[in-house]
């Protein structure tokens, strides 16, 4: 471990399994983080820093002679070798104090399917302020440039690797290296009038082109300089793959097994049961999560540290493989663990780290707005908050560039507006799906930024009414 | 200052000697200044699906970091490792950051002065420690709660939570040294019914609170009584009339009020926003400051506070993270704009002279940034009461518990839903609505406010999660409110709306 520490983070996982109380049973999850970010407003740079941080839990099971199991967490950073052995006591202390767990079951064992770009006994990857000497110098270079031409710059570029190490007494041990970054940049006018923004998921910084970026919004920021004031209504609407994301994303998140099976979200069916096998889109787009996906690769197995509705500490180093929650247009599965998954009468399907959705016709973004007579074209969307979980209704704003296409071109810049619309509901209305391509989720981005979405047409967008920020 | 005291195991860590080694550090790199704080901040998590524990989660986050200026410029790192090697390296390192940054940089960054305050400490007003409760003591307490909800024929399911967080926090640069401690918790209990028609849910209106674990055992707020009417209140809803969509008059419970609070005035008061430093993430302001003392924010009636100081308030500390002692200032008075909240760099940078101590990281990981105090509606000194306020109204609605809630990235449009509306016809309740959003635009709104209840209606809501910066910091904040009458207020059916 660096710091001074004189443990790795694998030899900590063995050493709290070996200090476990003998004939008990244990998980031990290590992670290392190591984080690096800039930040900038109106041209100039605000904040930044580097962190790197340690935790290692813990989670002590203790079996009981009717079958039930008490489970306790413990999760602690920074600790030091000697105090490995406390964790460990205090884990199972709060185990032995807790009622039964409710999603019981036997400790999973090791699966050799479970494929790593590391072995067990590697070094963890970390990242520092160095990943930024290249990118700074870009940086500062479009920050005067944007200065020169009466722009401003506003943004965010981070970088961080996290390692995680999951060891159990059941003979699991399995690793990741997560590497993940992004750039966000906002462009406005000088007076702040106008307002463009784009951004970059990356793992390594290296195919981040700021002044590309830059160009581009440049290019929105005259798109704007025709001003159109559009009233609340329905609207036919291009979403960009980065708005695409954000609404798949949230209804990902709602599609787990256990709410659905009790009726208690948008999967379930009416009278009991869930929704799995029902046609949701009209067209046969399909939505998936795929660890092995190029340039998304995340965990491909369960590193649970706690239990949650669909999520079990039992679980830990389950295959969590690729995984079709849409399969050409119909519900296929809901996220569960072996619990849940009981519970809901499903497979198990554990939830992995990234989101695809494609099955469009290859349309770019540009042939869209070509072949657009009048419509909407969205940037992004912001502020989104779930209205009504029966029909999933969710309400948000349009942000950084609402643009009228009439005619297949780009007319001028419209009003923000206020949304409430359903990701289900959207499947249904589905015009046109495009090219699916990465993108970074506006919205979610912060700690779901592992995403490949098309653009989508969608008919009668809800507009509910006008925002007047700009 | 009340009679707890910082934990020993806190004070015991060799504070004031990784404070020297890194603060020497960075004066010896060429940092002009350099603050230091070491934190250790405890978490438990506890969830009950119907009763049954889902989840016991205990964590426990310590490290250290420096934040230096160097030539103006900022620069900051962190370390997990409590050595005094650990520390001088990350001042170290934080200088270089700076110095590497500084290509970037065109504001010379200055922070307005503060009194030294030597050696000070503080700790947050609370009577039981809830990490000294056993674990098995809380669980079966919610286990009781939920099965009580249970009991009721129209609950098919019940949820609870606890979460409970202690945080000791060591700063100094060199000339106010403090060392604080402080407590707080968030219940939440909600029952679910489920038929073959859908289902709806309600949870307790209980807010978080800076307080220990007497909050759940009857200081504070009664749970007994707020569970046995809720399965009742719940029931209601299932049978209640979807609303018409409309203008109504509405009567707001400060249960619901708080979060219109935070997002409408809370965050659009803030002076970072409003200078544009947020804009490419959580957005700018409205509330621009060529509009201070100015703006026509809300009616005459309104009277908006700022604080670090009231007891128990989850934004309450003794100073801030830059050595500034807590204060309570106005932020908008007689329904105008008088006030931002302030970090010592906006201060000077704006001219304010002294800042009025909203500087919080959320971690030892994270540099300080201006976060929110608890942002206050004040009652009106022998006001109505909330039957008083519902009795002035014909056509309206009174809404209880915050739910769904939205808002632009200046601060003018929002939308709110809710745990319970019920139905004002002839200054009378009748009967619950469901379907319920209400919509309007920041200060139409708050100028269409004819009324604040009195004293006996204010209650201090609050979150424990508002989230701001990138990265993405989280601050527990307070915000108190009376119950209040606005007239005219845009309401949508959300069935409609879909």
């Amino acid at each position: 471990m660096p710091n001074g520490s004189s443990l790795t983070p694998q030899s900590t996982v063995d050493k709290a399994l070996s200090l476990a109380r003998p004939g008990s049973e244990c998980v031990v999850i290590a992670q290392e983080s190591s984080t690096a970010n800039l930040r900038w407003a109106g041209n100039t740079l605000t904040t930044n820093g580097v962190a790197v941080t340690r935790a290692l839990t813990v989670v002590s099971i203790d079996r009981r002679a009717d079958g039930s199991a008490g489970v306790g967490t413990v999760t602690r950073t920074g600790l030091r070798p000697d105090q490995v052995e406390d964790l460990v006591r205090e884990a199972e202390k709060a185990a032995s104090d807790a009622s039964g767990a409710e999603d019981v079951a036997e400790l999973t064992g090791p699966d050799a399917s479970i494929r790593s770009a590391r072995s067990w006994d590697e070094v963890p990857e970390t990242t520092d302020f160095g990943i930024f000497r290249g990118f700074a110098g870009d940086l500062g270079t479009s920050l005067r440039t944007a200065e020169a031409a009466g722009r401003k710059l506003y943004g965010f570029a981070e970088h961080e690797v996290d390692s995680v190490f999951v060891g159990t007494s059941s003979g699991v041990r399995l690793r990741y290296d997560q590497p993940a970054g992004r750039l966000e940049l906002n462009a406005k006018s000088a007076d702040e009038s106008r307002s463009a923004w784009d951004g970059v998921a990356t793992r390594d910084f290296t195919d981040v082109d700021v002044a590309s970026v830059e160009a581009g919004l440049a290019q929105r920021l005259e798109w704007q300089t025709r001003r159109v004031d559009l009233p609340a209504g329905r609207y036919e609407t291009i979403l960009p793959p980065t708005a695409t994301a954000d609404l798949m994303t949230y209804m990902f998140w709602s599609a787990g097994a256990r709410d659905a099976a009790e009726g208690r979200t948008v999967f379930s069916r009416a009278g009991g049961g869930t929704r799995v096998g029902e046609r949701l889109a009209t067209v046969p787009v399909s939505i998936y999560s795929d660890p092995h996906y190029p340039g998304l690769e995340c965990a491909p197995f369960v590193a649970a540290g706690g239990s949650g509705r669909d999520t079990s500490v039992f679980d830990n180093g389950l295959p969590a493989g690729r995984a079709a929650w849409i399969h050409e247009g119909v519900l296929s599965a809901l996220h569960s663990s072996r619990y849940s998954a009981t519970k809901a009468g499903l497979p198990v399907t554990p939830a992995v780290d990234n989101l695809i959705m494609d099955g469009g016709t290859g349309a770019t973004l540009p042939e869209m707005i070509a072949s657009t007579k009048r419509g909407l074209l969205l940037t992004c969307l912001w502020y989104i908050r779930e209205v009504d979980p029966q029909t999933l209704l969710l309400t948000g704003l349009t942000r950084d560039g609402v643009y009228l296409v009439e005619n297949g071109e780009v007319t001028g810049a419209v009003n923000n507006f206020r949304f409430n619309e359903s990701p289900v509901g959207i499947l249904s209305r589905l015009a046109e799906v495009g090219a699916t391509s990465k993108t970074l989720p506006r919205e979610w981005g912060d700690y779901f930024n592992r995403a490949a979405m098309p653009p989508i047409r969608v008919a009668n967008f809800n507009m509910s009414s006008v925002s007047k920020a700009s | 200052m009340n009679g707890q005291q910082i934990d020993a195991e806190f004070t015991g860590l060799p504070l004031k000697q990784l404070a020297d080694a890194a603060l020497d550090a960075a004066r010896q790199s060429g940092a002009a200044h350099a603050d230091f704080r070491v934190e250790r901040i405890r978490g438990q998590h506890i969830s009950l699906s119907d009763g049954n524990l889902q989840n016991l989660s205990d964590s426990d986050d310590s490290g250290l970091a420096v934040r230096v200026i160097v030539n103006g410029t900022w620069g900051f790192a962190s370390a997990v490792d409590l050595t005094p090697e650990a520390a001088a390296a990350a001042a170290r390192q934080a200088t270089d950051v700076a110095k590497v940054a500084a290509a970037m940089n065109t504001e010379h960054i200055e922070l307005a002065p503060e009194p030294a305050y030597g050696d000070v400490t503080w700790v947050s007003d609370y009577e039981v420690d809830p990490f000294t409760v056993p674990a098995k003591e809380k669980a079966e307490l919610l286990a009781a709660w939920s099965r009580g909800l249970m009991d009721h024929p129209a609950v098919t399911h019940a949820d609870a939570r606890l979460l409970q967080v202690k945080e000791c926090k060591f700063y100094t640069d060199g000339a106010t040294t403090t060392t604080q401690q402080r407590v707080r918790l968030h219940p939440q209990l909600s029952a679910s019914s489920v038929t073959d028609s859908g289902f709806e849910d309600m949870r307790t209106l209980a807010p978080p609170a800076g307080r220990g674990w007497e909050y759940l055992t009857g200081a504070g707020w009664n749970f007994e009584a707020e569970l046995a009417e809720l399965p009742e209140f719940l029931a209601a809803k299932l049978i209640a009339p979807t609303v018409d969509a409309g203008q109504y008059d509405l009567v707001i419970d400060p249960s619901n009020l708080w979060l219109t609070i935070h997002e409408s005035i809370g965050h659009a008061t803030e002076l970072d926003r409003a200078l544009g430093y947020e804009a490419a993430y959580a957005g700018t302001s409205f509330a621009t400051p060529d509009n201070l003392n100015r703006l026509r924010y809300g009616s005459p009636v309104m009277h908006v506070t700022g604080d670090r100081t009231v007891a128990h308030g989850l934004s309450t500390v003794g100073y801030d993270d830059e050595g500034v002692a807590g204060q309570s200032w106005d932020l908008i008075k007689d329904g105008v704009l008088t006030g931002y909240q302030l970090d010592r760099r906006m201060a000077q940078m704006k001219g304010f002279g002294r800042s009025n101590g909203c500087a919080f990281a959320d971690s030892p990981g994270h540099m300080p940034m201006q976060r929110m105090a608890n942002v206050s509606l004040q009652p009106a000194e022998n006001g109505p009461s909330t039957d008083d306020l519902i009795a002035g109204v014909e056509n309206g609605i009174y809404i209880q518990g915050d739910k769904s809630w939205s808002i632009d990235m200046q601060r003018y449009n929002f939308q709110f839903t809710g745990q319970r509306f019920f139905r004002i016809r002839n200054g009378q309740l009748d009967g619950q609505l469901k379907d319920v959003a209400y919509q309007a635009t920041t200060t139409d709104f708050w100028n269409s406010m004819e009324a604040v209840g009195g004293p006996q209606t204010w209650v201090l809501g609050g979150a424990f999660n508002c989230g701001k910066g990138q990265p993405g910091q989280v601050a527990p904040v307070s915000h108190g409110a009376p119950a209040a009458l606005f007239r005219n207020v845009r309401i949508l059916n959300t069935a409609e709306e879909n």
